[in-house]
């Protein structure tokens, strides 16, 4: 067996930038607010290109790197899109779930970040039931980190793979991704807006591309300081009203984890926020439907709709892995057009 | 102990409205003399030149987090009495949210045993409830006699109108204010942040200001019923809990408050990034709510400025936001920005910016003799440059803990020496 020779180095000073003042990796994807519109366009343009390239040549850009999923929450499409991308580009990955590893016995988020990197991880994919964890994350390591979802703040990657699928329905290319490429496209998302993350980083990404944004939901589940997130995002409590100026409408499930003792009837959520094929077909016939999953069929959405013609749902899931391969590529410094 | 005679400073002793140049002469643990410059002769004694400088009384702070007995990771009394020092402090009320809670006069009078080493003298503050739990009172007569100045149960709010009731009864029986940590518990569980358009971006739950001031008001309603009863309001942070303040007040009741340096200094955008040295309970609060902590303490509504001095190790901050626990300390900033804050830009007189942190804290909870420069009160006093502009670095704080949002800040207003009952307990 090789030996490693470890290097001790002298105590360092404890004076130094404290916790908090540490970088963050500027190639971290933990805010969609931090990606420009021209990052986002090179992302998707990313995604499109390794989607298309020869899977034996894609699979060298990442040879043997090694990367880390960190999941402390449950999760099936977003873990499994982001370890099918990070293989596809032929990194080495390992999954850290809370039931199966020290996280269990009260080992820090820091402290599990540093395990991590010791063991040489070179970007770690983290989803976590606080909000701003992966900054915690960051400042820990100084690796990149992909927010894979932290609490009711973030999920940048579904932001893009849900802006992938609004431009295939529109049939834009990455190409023309800009200010003004969504310009004259109201979407409304629709439900449990309040704890969620998948809404927050829409709101954050879909007015800078000229969209205009509608919230709708009952005011439990979406606060009016919500419009204040954006410029470019209004408040509509009449879903029928919102559908009837939508061109696509994103369902949201109802976080019953998340409610906090808040008490919903269900009966009247349904009447009024449901997306139904009566509903639709009234209000929003050619709307493009989305939902981020996991479905609660009967409740927000009916099978009807989330299986139909204009569902949109089975191809976000589709788009996760290229989406997910250009921000892996990106972080290790292997976006297609980077080095190899 | 030697005599030490403070020569050529700018005297400001607001509880005598003094400012003037004038020679201070220290002995046996009291103040012996003030004369002006020049007429004090004392061969014995020590000299210190304090020309260009401000002499005040030792300063005061009624509201402190000491973490003893319990807690000695995060500080101790001798730590975070040092840090005291450091500020220019000379007394320091410790709250009763110690390892066990202190609930007894054993515990009273441990927390103020010469063995603790502790560099400013320490009142503290009993429980108010047993083990604060919010359903028996605990023996305020007893505790007042082992040296307590005040009952609460700070950070776990008396909730109940009964209790919190009969605690305004027994406290004015026995002349102790009884202070409030003032947040709706029942509105506020999970939250870690002021609630707002920013929370909701964060993806945090938000404390609504409603959650203070909707405490307050019943708190006021309730010592209403109550003869001779004092409430004190610990750390104010919103405009509309200090109008209740401002209102009873006017009525005549005997209603108190304090705010701390960081609720007129920071606002929420200070949480922005998540940054859990920027949180605390209240939370920072918006711009509208700091300005009104600005205005209440130029209008006089605001009694004290409280530095809340909540130390906590680096892991326990190193933290997600909603897993981190609260609190900044405070010891070693708070005269820096009271002064670059209050004096230097509202224009506020030092004089009166002294009697926040000296004379009224010392009256608002009764410390006999403290906050004062008369001839025969205690020792205490604090000599500070107003002009020297200094950068506040976390890592040199005395405190165990570096928890602060204001490292790395610069700061007009530097403490050069702070004497404790005739001790010399700080020196730049």
């Amino acid at each position: 067996m090789a030996q490693t020779r470890a290097t001790i180095r002298k105590p360092q000073k404890l004076s130094g930038p404290s916790f908090f003042q540490q970088p963050i990796h500027p190639l971290s994807a933990i805010s969609i607010g931090d990606f420009s519109v021209a990052e986002v366009r090179r992302t998707l343009e990313s995604a499109d290109a390794l989607e298309k390239e020869d899977p034996l040549r894609r699979a060298k850009r990442l040879a043997k790197r090694r990367v880390a999923l960190l999941f402390y929450e449950a999760s099936t499409r977003t873990r499994t899109s982001f370890e099918l991308a990070a293989k596809a580009l032929g990194a080495d990955t390992t999954l850290v779930s809370s039931l199966s590893s020290s996280i269990e016995k009260g080992e820090s988020l820091k402290d599990t970040g540093i395990t991590l990197k010791a063991l040489g991880a070179e970007c770690i994919i983290l989803r976590s039931p606080y909000s701003g964890g992966p900054y915690v994350l960051a400042r820990a390591t100084g690796l990149p980190v992909l927010n894979a979802g932290d609490g009711m703040a973030e999920h940048p990657s579904q932001a893009l793979l849900d802006l992938r699928t609004m431009l295939q329905f529109l049939g834009k290319r990455a190409r023309a991704i800009g200010e003004k490429c969504l310009r004259g496209v109201t979407i409304t998302i629709c439900g449990d807006i309040l704890h969620s993350r998948v809404a927050r980083s829409n709101a954050l990404l879909l007015p800078r591309l000229g969209a205009k944004l509608i919230l709708c939901g009952p005011p439990a589940l979406l606060p009016e300081t919500a419009a204040a997130i954006a410029p470019g995002i209004s408040i509509e409590r009449d879903f029928d009203a919102a559908l009837r100026r939508s061109r696509i409408v994103m369902m949201l499930r109802i976080q019953a984890e998340r409610l906090a003792g808040l008490e919903l009837n269900a009966d009247e959520y349904r009447a009024r926020y449901q997306a139904n094929a009566e509903r639709m077909t009234a209000h929003a016939p050619q709307a493009l439907v989305m939902h981020p999953g996991p479905i609660i069929r009967g409740m927000e959405i009916t099978s009807e709709v989330a299986d139909g013609p204009v569902s949109g749902i089975a191809q976000q899931v589709a788009n996760g892995v290229p989406v997910r391969m250009a921000l892996v590529a990106r972080a290790l410094g292997a976006a297609k057009g980077g080095r190899q | 102990m030697k005599a030490l005679l403070i020569r050529g400073g700018r005297v400001i002793d607001p509880a005598s409205g003094l400012d003037a140049p004038r020679d201070v002469l220290l002995r046996d643990g009291k103040v012996a003399a003030i004369e002006k410059p020049e007429q004090i002769r004392a061969k014995d004694a020590e000299h210190f030149d304090a020309k260009g400088l401000i002499v005040a009384p030792g300063l005061i702070d009624i509201h402190v987090h000491l973490r003893e007995p319990g807690q000695g990771y995060k500080e101790t009394i001798a730590t975070g009495t040092a840090a005291a020092a450091a500020g220019g402090f000379t007394s320091v009320c410790a709250m009763p949210n110690t390892i066990p809670v202190n609930d007894t006069p054993k515990t009273t009078l441990w927390m103020q045993a010469p063995e603790r080493g502790a560099s400013a003298k320490v009142y503290p503050i009993g429980a108010a409830t047993r083990g604060s739990l919010g359903e028996a009172l605990t023996d305020y007569a007893a505790l007042k006699d082992a040296g307590a100045v005040a009952v609460t149960d700070d950070g776990r709010p008396i909730l109940g109108d009964a209790i919190m009731l009969e605690a305004l009864r027994a406290a004015a029986a026995v002349g102790l204010p009884v202070i409030q940590h003032a947040e709706d518990t029942r509105l506020t569980g999970g939250c870690s942040m002021n609630a707002g358009a920013l929370a909701f971006r964060l993806g945090l739950r938000g404390m609504s200001v409603e959650a203070e001031s909707g405490l307050v008001e019943r708190d006021i309603a309730l010592v209403r019923q109550v003869k001779n009863a004092h409430l004190h309001v610990a750390h104010l942070s919103t405009k509309k809990a200090l109008d209740a303040v401002r209102a009873a007040r006017k009525s005549g009741l005997h209603v108190t408050c304090e705010v701390t340096p960081h609720h007129f200094a920071l606002t929420e955008e200070r949480v922005a990034h998540y940054d859990t040295n920027a949180k605390m309970n209240p939370p920072l609060r918006g711009e509208s709510d700091r300005a009104a902590m600005i205005e209440g303490l130029l209008d006089g509504t605001i009694d004290a400025i409280a530095t809340d001095h909540a130390p906590h190790a680096a892991h326990e901050k190193e933290q997600e936001f909603d897993r981190a626990p609260n609190g900044i300390t405070g010891l070693e900033s708070a005269l820096g920005l009271a002064i670059s804050i209050l004096h230097v830009r509202h224009r506020m007189p030092l004089g009166k910016v002294l009697a926040l942190v000296s004379s009224r804290p010392a009256q608002t909870l009764g410390l006999a003799g403290r906050g004062s420069l008369a001839v025969g009160s205690p020792a205490d006093v604090a000599v500070f440059d107003p002009e020297e502009k200094w950068v506040f670095r976390a890592a040199d704080s005395r405190s165990r803990s570096k928890n602060t949002p204001f490292d790395g800040w610069e700061m007009q207003g530097r403490v050069k020496l702070t004497v404790s009952e005739g001790r010399i307990v700080f020196r730049r």
